[in-house]
């Protein structure tokens, strides 16, 4: 260790693999995944989710699995939860759709209103 | 970097690993490989989460779900269940001890919420074996604060404010310690930490070294910077396996990426530390004997002064901290002594650890601000009596301390109210007892203890103790004599005052103080031949009572020693020459006819 400089990069780089067990803050994805969320293929979703998250390095956006909500003609069903905020449920989400989804809705913070099944009218 | 959806935290300290955590971590990886989620969810070992009955421990994140007693037939489950379709097993979750709910997230547990977490901020958090996790807390970032903000004064004026006292026992402000070693004049100064952990019951220090070992190097660099010091020794005894491979581990890291070594941070201070291992005598826990040990001669202690902090290894100033003590200073120089010193009381600053053991529901290791009452410790985070018992008194100190009595569970524990209710604060260990335990065997198990560690160097520790321990036996065995408690009494105080070290010092304590809070046990050995808790078997009868024994005959079917006879249908005797008291009898009789008195 030569400088306070190099241990504040060594940080830097670790937090990144901590942020998954603290409190980040961020927006947090979940992705349906009862018996119908699986059979409609929510796996190729997370499969989506996760590899977009990884491709631009989002390691404090927390993904989780939960189960079915009971809107099964809607799978795969995608969760958006931010802080203070009611929560964004997203329907029949493909892999693609949830690419734009973490683009839009979790870097941009711009909800991709024209999927969501919750809004309000 | 691969990239983790899910962290499972699987405990493997001492505790955890002795229930297997280690066969449950293979098989959870390869579970997951099996089902393809190897690149998904990560398996971190971790150290200990303090919560050791319910170990296995698995914590899930990010939603910080909590799993205790898993076992290997558990992870199919988990992962079929939790990690592929996003259900957590609740079985597997916790319940507060008479709560008909479990609790799903660690936070939300009682034996969590009322601890607070300095010294174990780290514990069952971070992955021990990886430098990158502590620096990521923080790590290493006070020795860098030193190094560029600070004098080797100012260190030790920040210690010195902050109000830290030694956690190994004695309760010796830190701050004044380090005071002295920097005011030594030498050419030559040493740290060293003292690890050797000894009391039974006590095992705070091996969680910290199992759990966040590079806590103690950070703070050990940091003591050398104060006063003087490149080299450092930690002095840790063998029976620690973990704790030994863990620190090593540590110290190649650290010296790896130049946290150790020469130039540090290019602030041309330069502090390395080696590991010295102890054999498990006790008395090398007391630091004159443990610098004897580390220079390689028999562990024995010698008299004080002169002080380490003027002549201790090789005779050159040394500091001797105990691994809780290190693993708060860190903390203090991050935070400031003002943020330290806001917590406990007027005179004991910051946090204590204690190893909750005996009778008491949740046993483990916990962490609360000093001033905490015994009350919230034992019936808050301990979950309250086994079998929800009346609970008598608890150790503190263990074989060196004394015993709290249940009249007194509402003071606040602290270094001086505890040495003036006659305990003290030792390393931390507390054992429970309840209304079925026995003082005067208490007192004559520690005594025992202490009696066999004895090095027998002084004679008052050698012999005193050996005499004490012979009046005690004595007295559980009915055959006492009403001059034995003042004889008990003489040899305690003379003992106290004229042996060499803390160990002859401190072993009459638990005989004193359970005479003091206890006499009348004593007395109904010794005068009516009776132990009123029912322990010491020379003194116990059992009595079957004619009125209400029915002669169903199993007790005497299930006596070992055919002590019991008598016609079935007719009231049953047992023969008090044959009986050998194991109670036996008395655990089948279902119409509670048998008595023991």
């Amino acid at each position: 260790m030569r400088s306070l400089e190099e241990l504040k990069d060594l940080k830097v780089k670790a937090e990144k693999e901590l942020a998954l067990r603290e409190d980040t803050g961020r927006p947090a994805i979940t992705v349906h995944m009862g018996t119908c969320g699986i059979a409609n293929g929510a796996r190729t979703v997370l499969n989506a989710v996760l590899s977009e998250l990884q491709a631009r390095n989002l390691t404090d956006i927390h993904v989780t699995q939960t189960g079915c909500p009971g809107m099964c003609h809607l799978e795969p069903l995608v969760t958006v939860t931010e802080l203070g905020k009611p929560p964004f449920i997203y329907g029949k989400v493909t892999p693609e759709n949830a690419k734009k989804i973490v683009i839009q809705h979790i870097i941009n913070g711009q909800p991709v209103t024209e999927w969501l099944i919750n809004l309000e009218k | 970097m691969e990239f983790y959806r899910s962290h499972v935290l699987v405990c493997t300290g001492t505790g955890c690993t002795s229930s297997d955590s280690r066969l449950l971590i293979s098989e959870l990886r390869k579970e997951l490989a099996d089902n393809g989620l190897e690149k998904e969810i990560q398996v971190i070992e971790t150290g200990c989460f303090g919560f050791c009955n319910l170990g296995p421990i698995m914590v899930v994140y990010p939603e910080g779900v909590f799993y205790c007693r898993v076992n290997q037939e558990d992870i199919k489950e988990v992962v079929q269940e939790h990690f592929v379709k996003g259900r957590p097993v609740e079985r597997l979750f916790y319940r507060e001890p008479g709560a008909d709910v479990k609790t799903q997230e660690f936070n939300d547990i009682e034996f969590f919420k009322h601890q607070k977490r300095v010294a174990l901020a780290n514990c069952g958090l971070i992955n021990p074996e990886k430098i990158e996790e502590y620096i990521a807390r923080d790590g290493y970032f006070a020795l860098a604060k030193v190094l560029h903000e600070m004098t080797p004064q100012g260190v030790i004026d920040e210690i010195k404010n902050s109000g830290l006292r030694g956690r190994g026992g004695g309760g010796f402000p830190t701050g004044l310690k380090w005071q002295f070693a920097y005011n030594a004049k030498g050419d030559q100064k040493y740290v060293v930490c003292n690890a050797d952990e000894g009391d039974p019951g006590a095992f705070m220090d091996r969680s910290v070294l199992e759990g966040d070992p590079h806590a103690v190097l950070e703070a050990m660099a940091i003591a050398g910077y104060a006063i003087g010091a490149n080299q450092g020794f930690i002095y840790v005894r063998a029976e620690y396996p973990i704790a030994v491979e863990r620190l090593q581990l540590a110290i190649d890291q650290a010296r790896n990426l130049g946290l150790l070594g020469k130039d540090i941070f290019g602030m041309g201070f330069e502090f390395d530390v080696e590991i010295r291992l102890g054999a498990g005598a006790f008395v090398c826990g007391e630091e004159t004997a443990l610098l004897t040990s580390v220079e390689g001669k028999r562990g024995e202690p010698r008299p004080r002064p002169p002080f380490p902090a003027n002549s201790g290894l090789w005779e050159k100033p040394t500091i001797i901290n105990n691994v809780e003590t290190y693993a708060n200073v860190t903390h203090i120089i991050r935070y400031g002594a003002d943020w330290f010193a806001a917590m406990g009381t007027e005179k004991s600053k910051g946090t204590k650890v204690f190893a909750l053991a005996g009778k008491i529901k949740n046993t483990g290791l916990i962490e609360v601000p000093m001033g905490t009452t015994l009350r919230t410790i034992i019936y808050d985070i301990g979950g309250g009596i086994l079998n929800d018992k009346k609970f008598k008194a608890a150790q503190t100190g263990g074989p060196s301390g004394g015993c709290i009595p249940a009249e007194l569970i509402d003071t606040p524990i602290d270094y001086d109210n505890l040495i003036a209710i006659g305990a003290m604060m030792g390393s931390g260990g507390l054992i429970v007892m309840d209304e079925d335990t026995c003082m005067v065997d208490i007192a004559r198990f520690f005594l025992e203890f202490t009696q066999d560690e004895s090095c027998g160097k002084c004679p008052p520790c050698r012999i005193g103790t050996k005499r004490m321990l012979e009046i005690l036996t004595r007295i559980t065995e009915g055959k006492g004599t009403p001059e034995d408690l003042g004889n008990l009494e003489i040899l305690a105080k003379t003992i106290k005052s004229t042996a060499l070290c803390a160990l002859g010092q401190t072993a009459p304590n638990p005989v004193l103080s359970t005479l003091k809070y206890f006499r009348h046990e004593y007395e109904a050995h010794i005068y009516d031949k009776k132990c009123p808790a029912g322990v010491c078997k020379a003194l116990l009868s059992y009595k079957i009572d004619p009125e209400k024994c029915r002669g169903c005959s199993l007790c005497a079917r299930n006596c070992p020693t055919d002590a019991i006879s008598g016609k079935v249908k007719e009231p049953y005797v047992i023969d008090a020459e044959k009986c050998i008291k194991c109670g036996a009898c008395m655990e089948k009789c279902k119409f509670g006819a048998i008595s023991r008195g």
